[in-house]
């Protein structure tokens, strides 16, 4: 295996959405020569799918938002559990990036003014989200991909990263991966690695998320050595479609609740005003009235309870639906046809519209859309340093969905576009850096290579009747189920032998074929990297013993004190998934000020 | 070519009990850069499914190797791009509803691009044509620090960022759909759509009009609107992209007479239909299996000559 193909860069980004791009430009920008390595084509990667917006205290349409406002909405939004550095360099950054996009050619809808307008969504004080129509994600891939197109970064494309390589000392130097088309491999030198592999949510059935979300990054971190932090926190986004069958878990943007719809049950009731929690009733409208009003007047009235955070909403469904109040199809109602007109929707939502009428043959327009929980992000992720994006290990960062501690317990929408850039770019630049003061050639150990090109190619040697599609797809059962949006103990042990079989399975999974784009074989590969996820995730699902955000336990309600500055890190040791709980950082005074402010 | 066209292959199941669903029949083109076929898969069909679940279920029960390529499954990428019964199309985004229930449905790759394997295509042809775009190069902020524009002056340039480069409309494109040797010299409607964006964006300050003529190749062009027709995301690509940028190259290149005579509303006369391709609108709605893309083979019989029709 000595003559596999080999390429040497200062910096490898792995994963070519918003925060790979945005950290592979910074890269270059830096002089680093920086290689993009995506397991599609450019410009598939899951961000394309982000619709309402990217959010950014730009205060074009509510003078009075700032980065302040922004931190605070965001940290409580976590339900504190955030980084607090890492919110308040997002919300400090944020605007400048959103500029920046504009500055790289992406068109935003404009204010009367002719500034960047902003929309409202969930758990945002002021309408904040800047966007463009209902398919804000497309913008900003495309404003970042031509960037880098233009810049002439080196992008590798549709090739799989299997493992990383390191030095003796531990230090990342280098990639190992395959070409999907031709199944030959490739290694990657580099003074430093970017994982932007995005989230996981390919481990669970319904899912907002596309093809690549199969939690590459994470396990490869893990794999190296390096901690992954609250993977516990998934969110479930409240509104997926419900039907077709075949469109099941596809995401309806939260900008239809920001632009006005609302939640209805069968009997037509806006069931949320029933479930506003203590911890945000001081500024949630009380009655529909109220809430009518604050999408024109936001100093004098509360926002609507349709507009609380996700895990509030999608945990507010699911009781209606198991109360026996759901739609036909098992999920609720979203009206926004009795709320704007046909003319304003098609504008504001065009491809929802789009999205019901080729898929479910249901017009908007007229006629409520039936929505339910589907899961959509992962919170936790890979353990960095807020500045840097530094992982616990040397020569290795991580931007985006793939690194923890930015959303806590729950992310706000808008706030994953934002988290992108911000720290896509931060990521880049210390990267750069780390490889600027890394002199000479990386050495690879060729005996690495050769060992992960043998157990990547193990598969096809098997002779047994396991297929990476129904390992697959009873993996997904077994996490929707199982570790779903309602956890209980007895169904998280039980998962935890579930994921045993699974990856017991896994391991002798046969693939039919040859090497040359293979998805069996691809499947097969990121299944690994999905089983050892979903292994940090019921990990820490069981350990943290509360609920909080994205980590609903029927049996133990509510937040508890002994968990409220814990994080869970989970890491592997003699191959074996441990979990620990470790303090989270605490933040400074002057900040905590803000939030004492708003208790009274 | 390699094809097999083997009528055996093709020959109706004896119907099934009238109470039994009946399978649906999806002839899939398998094979590489060296050649391939038709294969035919059959199983059950299940309530409001678009071709790509039915392809990812033949994938999962019976070719577990099928190449194809996909990620969003919601008409967001553009990576699904395929030929369904003979149209371009998203499989992700064609409901198995709108196809003829009583027949085959024959699923090709896109046939301008190289076979990669089965259904997917080496589509870097647009990935080289990207980088020779010449980039957007903004004018510079207002004092304040912020860009101001009207929404109505970004509407145009919004409709053009629409574009989830599926790459249908380069498929279609008969410049090279029919000849591959146009290819180092002609763009292709997505990234006239691209260039139209740049020299209408209100921030743009520089001028792509003789590059536009001479680089990328916007004369071989002659407004058939095939492009038009397979966009899934409905940008008018013909009439809002590619005719005015045609207005405008030709305004900094001829004489002033032309000029005053589409500032009175005369439009440039499309070339004669001989030469339009076989995209063209409704005459394409009849579904044809379509000879297999051969191998390296860019200008194989028109679908009209497939046997699945």
């Amino acid at each position: 295996m000595t003559d596999t193909e080999r390429h040497d860069f200062d910096v490898v980004v792995i994963g070519a959405g918003g925060a790979g791009l945005r950290a592979a430009i910074e890269a270059r920008q830096m002089g680093a020569r920086t290689a993009l390595v995506c397991k599609s084509l450019l410009g598939k990667a899951h961000t394309v799918m982000a619709e309402g917006g990217i959010a950014a205290a730009l205060g074009s349409v509510w003078p009075q938002d700032n980065w302040e406002v922004h931190f605070r909405d965001t940290m409580r939004g976590g339900k504190m559990l955030n980084n607090w550095r890492m919110a308040q360099i997002h919300a400090l950054e944020a605007p400048d990036r959103v500029l920046e996009l504009e500055e790289w050619g992406a068109l935003f809808d404009r204010t009367p003014d002719g500034r960047i307008l902003q929309r409202d969504f969930g758990g945002h004080r002021y309408a904040r989200l800047a966007h463009v129509g209902d398919r804000t994600g497309l913008e900003m891939i495309r404003a970042l991909q031509h960037r880098a197109v233009s810049i002439g970064i080196d992008v590798f494309m549709e090739c799989k990263i299997v493992r990383l390589l390191q030095d003796p000392r531990g230090a990342v130097n280098g990639a190992v991966g395959f070409w999907r088309d031709s199944g030959s491999f490739v290694t990657f030198g580099a003074k430093a690695v970017v994982l932007a592999t995005g989230g996981v949510g390919k481990a669970w059935k319904f899912t907002t998320n596309s093809w690549e979300c199969t939690g590459d990054g994470m396990a490869l971190a893990l794999w190296a050595g390096a901690d992954l932090i609250d993977m516990e926190a998934i969110q479930f986004h409240p509104t997926g479609m419900v039907w077709p069958p075949s469109a099941r878990g596809l995401l309806v943007t939260e900008g239809v609740r920001g632009d006005g719809g609302v939640l209805l049950n069968r009997d037509g009731e806006r069931f949320m005003f029933n479930y506003i929690s203590p911890f945000f009733a001081a500024e949630t409208a009380a009655t529909i009235e109220e809430a009518d009003q604050w999408y024109a007047n936001k100093v004098d009235f509360r926002r609507p309870p349709e507009l609380l955070p996700r895990d509030e909403v999608a945990r507010a469904i699911n009781s209606e639906v198991k109360a026996g109040r759901g739609s036909p199809h098992g999920g609720v109602y979203l009206d926004i046809a009795s709320r704007r007109t046909p003319e304003e929707i098609r504008r504001l939502l065009p491809s929802m519209y789009h999205q019901f009428k080729e898929l479910a043959d249901v017009d908007i327009t007229t006629t409520p859309m039936e929505v339910g929980p589907t899961c959509h992000y992962s919170m936790g992720g890979v353990r960095v340093e807020a500045d840097t994006e530094a992982t616990t290990i040397p020569g290795l960062y991580a931007a985006g969905e793939v690194a923890g501690g930015m959303h806590g317990s729950n992310r706000l929408g808008g706030n994953s576009l934002s988290d992108l850039v911000v720290f896509g770019r931060r990521a880049g630049r210390s990267a750069a850096e780390h490889a600027m003061q890394t002199p000479g050639d990386r050495v690879i150990s060729e005996a690495q290579v050769a060992e992960v090109t043998r157990h990547a190619t193990s598969y096809f040697d098997n002779k047994g009747t396991e297929n990476p599609y129904a390992v697959h797809h009873d993996l997904q059962e077994t996490m929707q189920s199982l570790v779903g949006i309602i956890r209980v103990e007895s169904e998280l042990l039980e998962a935890e032998d579930k994921l045993a079989e699974l990856q017991d399975r896994a391991s002798k999974c046969t693939v039919e074929g040859g090497v040359r784009f293979n998805p069996g074989w691809h499947l097969a590969l990121d299944l690994e990297s999905m089983l050892a996820v979903s292994n940090c995730t019921t990990l820490s699902a069981i350990a943290r013993r509360e609920s909080r955000g994205g980590h609903t336990r029927e049996d133990y309600p509510g937040f508890r004190p002994e968990f409220e500055n814990v994080n869970m890190v989970t890491r592997l040791v003699d191959g074996k998934y441990v979990v620990v709980q470790e303090p989270k950082p605490q933040m400074p005074d002057e900040l905590a000020k803000l939030f004492e402010e708003e208790a009274h | 070519m390699a094809i097999d066209t083997e009528p055996a292959a093709a020959t109706p199941p004896a119907q099934p009990p009238a109470a039994a669903p009946k399978d649906l029949v999806m002839r899939l083109w398998r094979g590489n850069a060296s050649g391939g076929r038709f294969v035919e898969y059959r199983l059950e069909p299940q309530e409001g499914e678009v071709v790509l679940d039915v392809v990812h279920r033949i994938q999962a029960s019976q070719a577990p190797d099928l190449a194809v390529r996909w990620n969003c499954k919601a008409g967001k990428c553009g990576s699904c791009s395929a030929e369904v019964n003979g149209r371009p199309a998203l499989m992700c985004m064609t409901r198995m509803s709108t196809l003829p229930a009583d027949e085959p449905i024959t699923i090709s790759p896109m046939r301008t691009f190289p076979i990669m394997r089965d259904l997917a295509t080496d589509v870097s042809y647009n990935y080289e044509i990207a980088k020779l775009i010449p980039a957007f190069k903004p004018r510079p902020r207002d004092p304040d620090g912020l860009y101001r524009m009207a929404q109505v002056d970004i509407e145009r340039g919004q409709e053009f960022h629409k574009c989830i480069e599926c790459f249908l409309c380069q498929n279609v494109c008969h410049v090279i759909r029919d000849h591959e040797d146009n290819k180092p010299r002609y763009a292709g409607p997505r990234f006239f759509v691209r260039l139209a964006e740049l020299e209408m964006h209100p921030l743009d300050t520089l001028d792509r009009r003789d590059y536009i003529r001479r680089v990328m190749g916007l004369g071989y062009c002659n407004i058939t609107k095939c492009c038009t027709e397979v966009c899934p995301e409905e940008i008018h690509i013909t009439d809002n992209a590619i005719i005015p940028l045609k207005e405008r190259v030709v305004d900094a290149h001829y004489d002033p007479i032309a000029w005053l005579g589409r500032k009175i509303g005369r439009r440039p006369a499309p070339l004669p239909a001989a030469q339009a391709g076989e995209y063209t609108g409704a005459a394409h709605a009849q579904p044809a299996a379509g000879p297999a893309p051969g191998p390296g083979d860019h200008a194989p019989a028109r679908s009209e000559s497939g046997t699945g029709g």
